[in-house]
């Protein structure tokens, strides 16, 4: 049994034109430690399936259509708002994109720190400013005991971050969501963080989903990758599988945009074309409008993961190859 | 800065609008037509009558003199006497204030309670009966003039049911239900329409910090959704709600002149009406400064307030 279990998740958003689906038929698996990349553009569905396993989305408009999440072998679809509440903060926690707007202006990063201990935990009042404490300094916060009073505003956006993650990890969770952790942080900092997070996975022994639209990310932390595309997984690899050998286009695509230093041209590699909204996606293979290599069958119908040894891709061109 | 310094701050840009009032009520009284001697002297008095009160009144000095005696006075905490009553104009205020502030505070009390929770709870059930239902009561009060409201509630309450008088009033110090029986029509006239305001106000900023992602986070950790809303959502709010809080207590304040004069009660707004009718200078001048300094210290309270909830303006 792996840690966490989902199986041919469907999420729907009612809008003003109809149901939309924003994620179709998403089936992952998570080890325990293990970090688990999910790679794609905006709107890929990335977030949305991190949501839904959360239970974050707000229910209306949002609505599972079809598929299990099992965490820990416990069904959490359906669960109650009461039980969902242990689980967020103590068993799954969350990391968000923006560390400026996520915290809350108003309460100093201290207190935001210890309601989640209180949440979870019947401790004293004293033994939860121990453990805001430990983590802030867990976290590399300097002079951490004088940062409990401070407000988020006094903080730059690293330490912001910072503070998310102890507040993420303060109650010893077995998975960690971590949704474009760095992607609004200067560059410098970026990296700190991601070593932050790499070393609290060893030492907490948590699992990790990163959540990024980039590759660069995806190659110094993942353990395995999963690529999305218009609301589907379009392959799924170990990290280092998936960097020597893509098989889907579309990932080979987004390999060939990062820039190398050897790259002996002027202008930078783009996929053609954009990806398309929910609700006006093609039959067929999502990909095959801005696919180079697209033949007629790919119209016919949604190609299957295929593939062996933990390396699967949804493409005609696989299981032909 | 402390919360100190931003209270003294404000206090004293408040000096300056202080003197730009009183200077302006008192050239506004001595500059519109009527005599406060004649109407004192009444319909039969002779010219020379009236010429010797007018005197005695310090009326017939030039309007630069009378000024500079009102401001000499006013630094000695002297406000004048009130023609028509001859009282010391600060006597017959203080007199007054406590029953235009007793009911300011009742009506305060009915629109926090009503607006708040209103707008709270049509907020979180957005688009259900309950929000429509919360801002078409809402919209009403805003709309509905509250003397007619007023008028409605005699009449119904009143005169039809018998259950509560039509007037007057009766101290809280000496009888707290008669107060109650006394004041609350009134004080619900005048909150209403506040009421509206505050629970539109209320429901579109708690919308507002719904949205924000620290809502998320905080849901993310697991917190219940009362502590979410109650502690991160509405601590937020609070921070342009208040300065709706702190106009609508200017609106209670300068509200109650046609609620006072409508059900008979002796308060400030229907003493000054009275003053203004018969020229009583001094009262009207000192009356309207009294008021304003109150509006004033209410405006300080909440630029104070914002820096007891905002703690980027404390520290900005």
């Amino acid at each position: 049994m792996s840690l966490l279990e989902v199986r041919r998740l469907t999420t729907a958003f009612r809008t003003g034109r109809g149901e939309v689906t924003a994620i179709e038929d998403i089936s992952l698996d998570i080890e325990a430690g293990e970090i688990l990349g999910v790679v794609g553009e905006s709107g890929s569905g990335k977030s949305v399936t991190a949501l839904t396993v959360m239970g974050l989305l707000p229910m209306p408009p949002a609505r599972v259509v079809a598929g299990s999440v099992r965490f820990g072998g416990q069904e959490l679809l359906g669960l109650s708002e009461m039980r969902m509440e242990r689980i967020r903060g103590a068993g799954i926690s969350m990391v968000f994109q923006e560390p400026m707007t996520s915290l809350n202006p108003v309460l100093t990063i201290g207190e935001q720190i210890m309601e989640t201990v209180r949440a979870h935990e019947g401790i004293s009042a004293r033994a939860q400013r121990e453990r805001a404490l430990e983590m802030l300094e867990r976290v590399g916060i300097p002079s951490a005991a004088r940062r409990l009073t401070d407000y988020p505003h006094q903080l730059s956006g690293g330490q912001r971050q910072r503070v998310m993650i102890a507040m993420a990890l303060v109650c010893r969770p077995k998975l960690l969501i971590a949704d474009e952790p760095t992607t609004a942080l200067d560059v410098t900092i970026q990296a700190q963080v991601l070593d932050l997070l790499m070393d609290l996975r060893d030492e907490l022994g948590m699992a990790i989903m990163i959540i990024t639209h980039n590759m660069g990310v995806i190659a110094e932390t993942a353990d395995r990758v999963l690529v999305m595309y218009a609301g589907r997984i379009v392959e799924e690899a170990p990290v280092a599988g998936l960097f020597d050998r893509p098989m889907h286009p579309y990932t080979r695509g987004l390999l060939d945009c990062v820039p190398t230093l050897e790259q002996d041209t002027e202008r930078l590699v783009a996929i053609p074309g954009g990806l398309p909204e929910p609700g006006r996606r093609p039959a067929g293979c999502r990909f095959a409008p801005r696919c180079g290599l697209r033949v007629d069958a790919c119209a016919a119908g949604m190609p299957p993961l295929v593939g062996g040894d933990g390396h699967r891709a949804a493409c005609i061109r696989v299981g032909a190859a | 800065m402390s919360m100190f310094g931003v209270f003294l701050q404000r206090l004293a840009s408040a000096v300056p609008i202080m003197l730009i009032v009183s200077l302006m009520t008192f050239s506004l009284m001595h500059f519109i037509p009527g005599d406060p001697a004649a109407a004192i002297a009444g319909l039969s008095a002779t010219p020379e009558q009236i010429k010797m009160l007018r005197h005695d009144l310090g009326l017939d000095e030039p309007f630069v003199v009378q000024l500079v005696t009102w401001y000499l006075g006013l630094f000695r905490g002297d406000l004048g006497r009130s023609i028509l009553m001859g009282q010391p104009v600060v006597e017959v205020m203080l007199f007054r204030l406590p029953v235009s502030m007793a009911l300011a505070a009742y009506a305060l009390v009915i629109t926090l309670l009503l607006g708040l929770i209103s707008g709270i709870f049509a907020a979180l059930r957005q688009n259900s009966w309950v929000d429509q239902a919360a801002m078409m009561f809402a919209m009403i009060g805003i709309s509905m003039p509250n003397f007619w409201l007023g008028l409605l509630m005699i009449l119904f309450f009143s005169v039809s049911l018998g259950w509560l008088p039509t007037g007057g009033y009766i101290p809280f110090g000496e009888d707290l239900v008669g107060w109650l029986k006394t004041s609350t029509m009134p004080a619900l006239s005048l909150a209403l329409l506040q009421v509206g305001l505050l629970a539109r106000i209320t429901r579109s900023t708690m919308l507002e910090v719904l949205r924000q992602d620290f809502i998320r986070t905080a849901k993310a950790k697991g917190l219940k959704w009362r502590t979410v809303v109650i502690k991160h959502a509405l601590a937020n709010a609070l921070i342009p709600i208040t300065t709706v809080i702190g106009i609508i207590v200017s609106l209670l304040i300068s509200g109650s002149v046609v609620t006072e004069t409508l059900f008979s009660i002796p308060g400030v707004g229907q003493l000054l009406t009275q003053a203004v009718l018969n020229r009583d200078y001094p009262l009207v001048q000192g009356g309207l400064l009294m008021v304003t300094a109150i509006l004033v210290l209410v405006n300080v309270l909440v630029d104070v307030s914002y820096a007891l909830l905002d703690p980027r303006v404390r520290h900005g």
